[in-house]
């Protein structure tokens, strides 16, 4: 039985979060996503989660932290200038292996930027953004559908790794609103078992610390061995893209999230015109879809990167393509969203650029 | 460990006092006198007393008592620098049975950690937040710390702390005293036997009061720094009771009706 | 009669801070001229009139320091008095008839 509604992008991702079983919530109120914290704050609280309204970010992400440890799903959902103030608290979830979700839904910066949309935090959700040596699993949907799909498997991926989880959303998609059918799930269907858990020390097991201290450097050194095993493992099993005629594109176009939707119609656009365009669609940002794209860049003749920013994404396909063949921007930025026949005439430019190369050398 | 004791137990006499059993084994880190050691022995001696060590969780703060967690025997979770009151709240959200206490030293408390210790007893949340005072930060070599004393010298006011460069010696206590959402706040010492008898009681009575959920109970230790003062134990603690106690007396300072 | 006690020391653990000697209202306490493996000189009782009362268990930041005192209900005597301890000391106890 399916439970079809038309909801908010915000909205459905904090329904979701009561679904999948998520039983505390510290956040910030910050645009474009405090609809989060003022949904759980009705909805939630009425549903026996514990959601409190943090007084900073800071406060937030360490409450996620001390939750975390006692065994229970928690969340915290923020912007991207509020996500930069947890960084530090992220790098010591990942670090003391704690499952969780983090939600940004990006706005345009850098800076205190704009409240509208962009795609500027790739490198912070992906490359790090605290320190140390660790990522955060990435998600990142671009339908209403998606955010509350990607809160049921964020969690689970959460409890299956014990790692924090990252979902990539920003400003048009907190906002829109689509229909959205809430998957059947069961939270106690889905428990793992936690003996590491902080929950008060029986007689029967020794103390857990939750920590991520390790002075000795040969300790810190395995933590971090572990820790990067982890990571393949990861990137082994739940790496995750979506094609769009790939199959027999001859010009290859990748973007994910909003982006992804405006360059999808980007690319029917094109074949209408007889360019025979394809879309690939990271929905796993860490781990990257790289071997998708090394292999749809033997069959291609030129990757246009599409993002909301200054190019960030555009490095880890260059790294997957390796100089096989061009790889090319379009990009706005400051929250601008491009239109669709916006991506078309850069998509365009690189088939004409391509053209015109081969004619010379002939 | 194996202890080596200096004379044998003669029989006829019955041991009126050991080291209580959730304290872990392992030789603690502080140097020779420092009142960490006091207040963690005092601590674990509660949770004994009381049997709740099956119930207790403990959130460690970044400062000298860091490894609080290798010498307490229950479950306890590390703290960012500053952040041990925002861990213990959702511990003891998420697990409102237990018993919850941070530990944490005058830096984590209230210079980084300001925030969130204001609003987590400003939240009134049911937890013990047990706070060292030694007016320094020991762990980082011997900088100021807010609450260090007008023309103290330290690495970061070699010239003695002044008005002008840093401001006055913060009382957190008394101003954290004021919100209502507070329900206890006394303020002690442990140099002497009796101070460490008036410690306990009151920690003893925070935990009580925890499980009658009366909100946030706060004690102060004021205490030494042999290294960072660089003083012999006995002289820090004369030093601490000629000049830490005027500004900061140890005494009830908030105490339900 | 004063109440009888005694303390024992950890000594490998105490770390010779010296506030226990200061606490010990019989002055009954001082540091070894020995060392521990640590190379700290450890305290110990240098007199036989401890009455027990734990101060010095009560200050000590290691909890090095165990405390007993005489069982007046059971009726118990000690049976050996024990003084100037710098050392590890076996102590033999002979009955009525001088026999160990």
């Amino acid at each position: 039985m399916s439970d079809l509604r038309l909801m908010k992008g915000n909205e459905a991702l904090a329904e979701a979060a009561i679904r999948a079983g998520c039983k505390g919530y510290f956040g910030y109120p910050i645009t474009p996503q405090s609809e989060i914290l003022e949904y759980l704050a009705a909805e939630g609280r009425e549903r026996g989660m514990v959601v409190l309204q943090a007084e900073s970010e800071v406060a937030s992400i360490n409450m996620v932290y001390g939750g975390a440890g006692t065994g229970a799903r928690v969340m915290t959902s923020s912007s991207s200038p509020g996500i930069s103030l947890m960084q530090e608290g992220l790098s010591y979830i990942a670090a003391a292996e704690l499952p969780c979700l983090v939600v940004n839904v990006s706005r345009g910066g850098p800076g205190l930027g704009t409240i509208q949309p962009s795609q500027s935090d790739y490198f912070q959700s992906v490359k790090g953004g605290g320190h140390g040596d660790y990522h955060l699993l990435v998600l990142a949907p671009s339908s209403v559908q998606e955010m509350a799909d990607f809160v049921f498997d964020a969690f689970d991926l959460a409890d299956k790794y014990r790692t924090p989880v990252l979902i990539l959303a920003d400003g048009a998609l907190g906002q829109m609103m689509e229909k959205v059918d809430f998957r059947k799930y069961n939270p106690a269907d889905h428990v793992v078992a936690k003996p590491w858990a902080t929950t008060g020390k029986p007689k029967t097991r020794e103390r857990n610390v939750i920590t991520s201290l390790h002075i000795e450097p040969e300790m810190m050194e395995q933590i971090n061995l572990r820790l990067q095993e982890k990571y393949r493992l990861i990137a082994e099993n739940e790496t995750r893209c979506e094609h769009f005629h790939t199959k027999d594109a001859e010009y290859l176009v990748v973007a994910y999230g909003l982006a992804a939707r405006i360059a999808k119609g980007a690319v029917e656009m094109a074949r209408a015109q007889g360019i025979r365009a394809g879309l690939l669609r990271p929905v796993t940002l860490y781990p990257y879809p790289t071997a998708a794209i090394r292999r749809l860049a033997e069959t291609v003749r030129g990757v246009l990167v599409v993002e909301m920013n200054a190019g960030q994404m555009i490095e880890d396909v260059r790294l997957a393509v390796e100089g096989r063949v061009p790889v090319k921007f379009y990009g706005r930025m400051g929250g601008i969203i491009p239109a669709p026949d916006e991506v078309l005439g850069a998509l365009g430019k690189m088939v004409k650029e391509d053209v015109a190369q081969h004619e010379e050398a002939y | 460990m194996e202890r080596q004791m200096t004379s044998p137990d003669p029989s006829g006499f019955e041991c009126v006092y050991e080291r209580p059993g959730t304290l872990t084994d392992k030789r603690l880190h502080y140097c020779p006198g420092c009142g960490h050691g006091v207040v963690h022995r005092v601590l674990m001696e509660a949770v004994d007393e009381l049997g709740i060590q099956e119930e207790t969780i403990g959130v460690a703060p970044v400062g000298c008592s860091v490894f609080a967690y290798n010498y307490m025997n229950i479950d306890m979770q590390e703290a960012a620098h500053g952040r041990a009151s925002a861990v213990a709240t959702a511990v003891k959200r998420m697990l409102p049975g237990k018993y919850v206490f941070s530990y944490q030293g005058d830096g984590d408390l209230a210079a980084i950690g300001t925030a969130e210790t204001i609003h987590t007893a400003n939240r009134g949340e049911n937890i013990l937040v047990l706070f060292i005072n030694n007016a320094i930060y020991g762990m980082t070599g011997g900088q100021m710390a807010p609450t260090s004393l007008l023309g103290m010298k330290t690495t970061t006011s070699p010239a003695g702390r002044t008005v002008e460069t840093s401001g006055f010696p913060l009382k957190i206590t008394e101003m954290l005293a004021m919100l209502p959402g507070v329900y206890y706040v006394s303020r002690h010492s442990v140099h002497t036997p009796g101070a460490v008898r008036h410690l306990k009681k009151a920690i003893l009575k925070s935990f009580q009061y925890q499980k009658e959920k009366r909100g946030t109970c706060f004690i102060e230790v004021v205490s030494n720094c042999p290294s960072g003062w660089k003083m012999t134990p006995l002289e820090s603690n004369r030093w601490m009771v000629e000049n830490m106690f005027p500004l900061y007396p140890p005494g009830e300072i908030k105490v339900p009706k | 009669m004063a109440i009888r006690g005694n303390v024992s020391f950890d000594i490998e653990t105490c770390k010779g801070c010296e506030l226990c000697i200061d606490a010990c209202p019989q002055e009954s306490l001082a540091l070894s001229r020995e060392i521990n493996a640590q190379g700290y000189h450890y305290a110990v009782l240098i007199n036989d009139n401890c009455t027990g009362c734990v101060n010095c268990a009560l200050v000590c930041p290691d909890a090095v320091i165990t405390v007993f005192r005489e069982d007046r209900k059971s009726g118990k005597v000690p049976l050996a008095k024990i003084s100037n301890v710098t050392g590890n000391i076996t102590v033999t106890i002979d009955d009525e008839r001088g026999n160990p």
